[in-house]
């Protein structure tokens, strides 16, 4: 990392609310800030007084930085320099924003996982206004969508907007990188009140619990105590084999997805959308996940312009037993919703039974029955389900039983 | 000769100048407030008799023409932007003017384009003294910094055509460039390499000028048909090589919104005017351009194609998307101001419901009503907006000329005015506590839709009380700009000098606004 100039962030063409920084340290004539920046006019002060609180934070009293804005906001300029300033020196100290108000709420194994939205983490343009489109989880991806001489200036966009983007109610989520850099990435993210962790390309056991390992550390160290859920991705032969080992390696696992696109390479043949190679892979991670009473999630639809083949994939996903999916775009996020949500048909039978349940516990009776037939728990149940998902895709109001 | 003089505080509380470029002009009273009285500024006479009995008006370049047409020191010279960024005539007018030693001109386009960057040379040295119209890229660029000899004069399409009616602006030559002309001077927009639809913002120059010279390379023996301009206006007609470029003046591919939160913006609006009931069996709407502006017109046609009703006409800026409407039957009629595709350019030649429109049907002032007024729902962007809905459509935040006005004001007099903007863009908050420039005031703003909610402007207790049930999301315009600041910061104000170097004029003719030099930093 000692290299003389540290760089981080982006420019170019198509490039917005970023910025470049350039950060060279000098033994001598202290700080010295030069300013790019279309808001300049606007925010011009506000981008140079936050420049020289971290400058100040992490006792840099010779410098010259360059900053090529492009509408960042604050805790995106504030990663950069950052980013840009530990390429160069050594420190433990970190600058952190106020974290917003919000941020700091825990999610549960059972929260609806529908839809979860990837947001490639070094591209703070697509971030700002993810969570309006209202997915159920946003993925802040420090794996795959991340080129590897970005990752890391990338951990650090990654943990400011755990802290200080607005997540609209979506549950913050990251996907950490494999293997022993996604290790180094949880110290990232697991002080800042991250929900949900993605394991990409699980294939034991092991990886679970290396993860865990470093998480439970981290909490003692920082003295947390929330729930931090895993989501382990399934994503080769190997990983589908051992998918009941990998849903059961330990408590905190709330969901197990399946990455198709690594998958059928491992396999060495093609995806399609119809996808009978993948059959077998898709019904093990439900098989497995059921079986560990967690959430089957499938892979990601790339043909982000084709809604019509999207809505038959996630009926076909919703008819193999997933309870959610990944999206790419945030134009997925409705189709997704809409298709997992039940059919009015379903809603309808499951009001009924509900009621009936409802009224057997009111009148103390053991049996449930529904005009002449009698009603098995797992109906019950599934009758639960229904209603509880139909109230969250909003097919039903929540106070339906008083205005029923 | 003082740029302006005599500022006095107008009716939305802004300093406006009442001595412009030597000439005296009104302050903003209010809307609906000043109706000027007399009677309206009248060409010269003219008498058949002085011109070819064969109708030939030929004339073999445009400098000959200019000098019959008597171009000298202090005139006023007309354009007109239906080229849009494919204009070449506009440029030559003034190289020919400069090359003849004249000077002081007026330049009174209906929008300027970058392509005009040319004449910035022009403005230096004092052959254009300034612009009145709008000023757009390195043109407004230009004038935000002072650079200009005399003030700018912004005026709407609706606002261009009464000040020719009312001799505000008395035009010495038009040069319309067309498309398709025939030798005495009848010219279209819809046939020739250059097509571009129609030329109605051309229409009252030609009626008012004191001279009018048709520019085509598309000449054809008399009759062209349609004559959208009318041959018995015109002086002289010039045939050149070329009069515009294709591409830039129509777009062969016009396309929705492919960014997922000006769909989500697009989606909401839609869902609001459904909700607010304002879309019926017969309703109307404007049509904007723009990629937010098409998706919503999509969104419209869903919703009527659902309930099985028509809409009786939209207004336009036509392209593939009203047209397809209207060939599929869900629109009656196109109201077309300007054409922006080669499918709107097809279906003004092909279709009797796809009508040419100019300044005089849509936006007249000084006519006996016009329909503006009579659509029910107008989409429009802004700039900026304030905390009391006022909006800002020409310059930028940081204080810069930006856009012009076009039809903007003029379509706020349709029923209910939708601004579907970005909450922000690129850091910048779009609601203000005051705009840089007041374009409108907030009375004529009904409604703000961002993609994190809809302001309803409290004059309009009957949308409120609409939709308070929809589960739209409904906010104050304060909690959307805290919202905005909350992500962006608050930003600061734009570095202006006190200076003014162009005026806003409202439909009337009268002043609302002044905009302000820019300090360079």
């Amino acid at each position: 990392m000692a290299s003389k100039i540290g760089t981080a962030g982006n420019k170019g063409k198509g490039i917005k609310s970023d910025c470049y920084v350039e950060f060279e340290p000098k033994p001598s004539g202290g700080i010295e800030i030069e300013i790019k920046s279309k808001v300049k006019t606007l925010f011009g002060k506000a981008i140079k007084e936050l420049a020289e609180k971290v400058l100040l934070h992490f006792e840099i009293k010779n410098v010259k930085l360059i900053i090529e804005d492009t509408g960042a906001v604050d805790f995106v300029l504030a990663a950069r320099i950052e980013a840009a300033i530990k390429q160069t020196i050594e420190t433990d100290k970190e600058f952190l924003l106020p974290q917003l108000e919000g941020n700091t709420n825990s999610t549960s194994k059972e929260t609806f996982r529908f839809s979860r939205l990837y947001l490639p983490g070094n591209s703070p343009k697509l971030m700002l206004n993810a969570g309006i489109h209202k997915p159920n989880g946003l993925i802040l991806d420090l794996e795959d969508a991340v080129a590897p001489t970005k990752k890391f200036e990338a951990s650090f966009v990654v943990r400011n907007a755990l802290r200080n983007l607005n997540f609209y109610g979506a549950e913050r989520m990251v996907r950490i990188n494999q293997g022993q850099k996604g290790i180094e990435d949880l110290a990232f993210i697991v002080p800042h009140n991250v929900n949900l962790i993605l394991i990409p390309k699980a294939e034991s056991a092991e990886d679970i619990l290396a993860v865990n390992k470093e998480i439970e550390r981290l909490k003692k160290v920082y003295n947390l105590n929330y729930n931090i859920w895993l989501m382990p991705i399934v994503e080769s032969a190997k990983g589908v084999i051992k998918a009941y080992e990998i849903a059961t390696a330990s408590n905190n696992i709330a969901a197990m997805a399946i990455g198709l696109e690594d998958y059928t390479a491992d396999l060495g043949t093609q995806r399609t959308t119809e996808g009978t190679e993948s059959f077998f892979a898709r019904s093990m991670v439900v098989n497995a996940s059921r079986a560990a009473g967690i959430q089957p999630i499938d892979s990601v639809f790339s043909d982000v312009g084709n809604m019509v083949a999207l809505a038959e994939n996630v009926q076909k996903s919703k008819g193999l037993g997933f309870d959610g999916m990944g999206c790419i775009h945030p134009r997925q996020i409705e189709v997704i919703h809409k298709n997992f949500a039940p059919k009015e048909k379903e809603i309808e039978k499951a009001k009924k039974i509900f009621l009936a349940f409802k009224d057997a516990e009111a009148k103390g009776l053991g049996v449930v029955s529904l005009g002449s037939k009698m009603i098995d728990a797992p109906v019950v149940k599934r009758a639960q389900n229904t209603i509880r998902t139909a109230i969250n895709t909003g097919k039903l109001d929540k106070n339906w039983v008083e205005n029923n | 000769m003082k740029k302006y003089d005599k500022i006095v505080t107008n009716a939305v509380g802004r300093e406006v100048p009442t001595i412009i470029n030597g000439e005296e002009h009104i302050p903003f009273q209010g809307v609906g407030k000043y109706k000027p009285t007399g009677r309206k500024f009248a060409p010269r006479i003219s008498s058949c008799a002085d011109f070819p009995d064969d109708g030939n008006k030929q004339i073999n370049s445009l400098k000959e023409a200019l000098i019959k047409s008597g171009l000298k020191d202090g005139m006023t010279i007309s354009t007109h932007h239906h080229f849009r960024n494919g204009d070449l005539i506009a440029n030559q007018i003034f190289d020919i003017a400069h090359e003849l030693g004249v000077k002081n001109l007026r330049w009174y386009p209906s929008a300027s384009f970058p392509c005009q960057e040319h004449l910035i040379q022009y403005l230096e040295d004092g052959t254009i003294n300034r612009i009145e119209g709008s000023m757009n890229g390195p043109l407004g660029r230009f004038a935000s910094l002072g650079k200009m000899k005399g003030l700018g004069i912004l005026r709407s399409h609706g606002g261009r055509y009464q000040a020719i009616q009312d001799g505000e602006v008395q035009i010495d030559i038009a040069v319309i460039a067309a498309p398709t002309a025939d030798p005495f001077g009848n010219a279209n927009g819809v046939n020739g390499d250059a097509a571009c639809g129609l030329l109605g913002f051309a229409l009252g120059d030609s009626e008012y000028a004191d001279k009018v010279i048709v520019v085509t390379d598309n000449l054809v023996p008399f009759p062209a048909i349609p004559w959208q301009i009318h041959g018995n206006y015109v002086d002289y007609v010039v045939k050149v090589d070329k009069v515009g470029l294709p591409e830039k003046i129509v777009s062969g591919t016009t396309q929705i919104t492919k960014s997922p939160d000006r769909l989500l913006i697009a989606e909401i609006t839609a869902q609001f005017c459904e909700e607010a009931g304002l879309i019926y069996d017969g309703f109307s709407y404007q049509a904007g351009a723009g990629g937010t502006a098409l998706s919503i017109g999509n969104y419209f046609g869903d919703i009527l194609r659902k309930n099985n009703w028509k809409a009786s006409f939209i207004r336009a800026g036509s392209n593939k998307y009203p047209v397809k409407l209207l060939e599929d039957g869900i629109v009656k009629y196109i109201l077309d101001g300007q054409t922006f595709d080669l499918e709107g350019i097809r279906s003004m030649r092909e279709n009797p419901g796809h009508i040419n429109t100019s300044p005089f049907t849509s936006y007249n002032y000084h006519g006996k009503g016009n329909f503006a007024a009579m659509v029910d729902i107008v989409v429009l962007g802004a700039t900026e907006v304030d905390v009391n809905f006022n909006a800002n459509v020409v310059t930028h935040s940081d204080g810069y000329l930006l856009h012009g006005i076009g039809g903007w004001q003029n379509t706020l007099f349709g029923k209910t005015t939708i601004m579907p903007i970005p909450l922000f863009r690129d850091r910048i908050p779009v609601i203000r506590d005051e705009v840089t420039t007041i374009c409108a005031p907030g009375e004529m703003i009904d409604v703000v839709v961002t993609e994190r909610g809809i302001a309803i402007n409290p004059l309009r207790k009957d949308l409120i009380e609409k939709t308070k049930d929809s589960g739209l999301p409904i906010k104050t315009i304060q909690e959307l700009k805290a919202e905005a600041e909350a992500i962006c910061g608050v930003p600061e104000k734009p570095n202006l000098s006190d200076e003014i170097i162009a005026v806003i004029k409202w439909v009337d003719g009268t002043v609302i606004d002044s905009v302000r030099k820019v300090i360079e930093d």
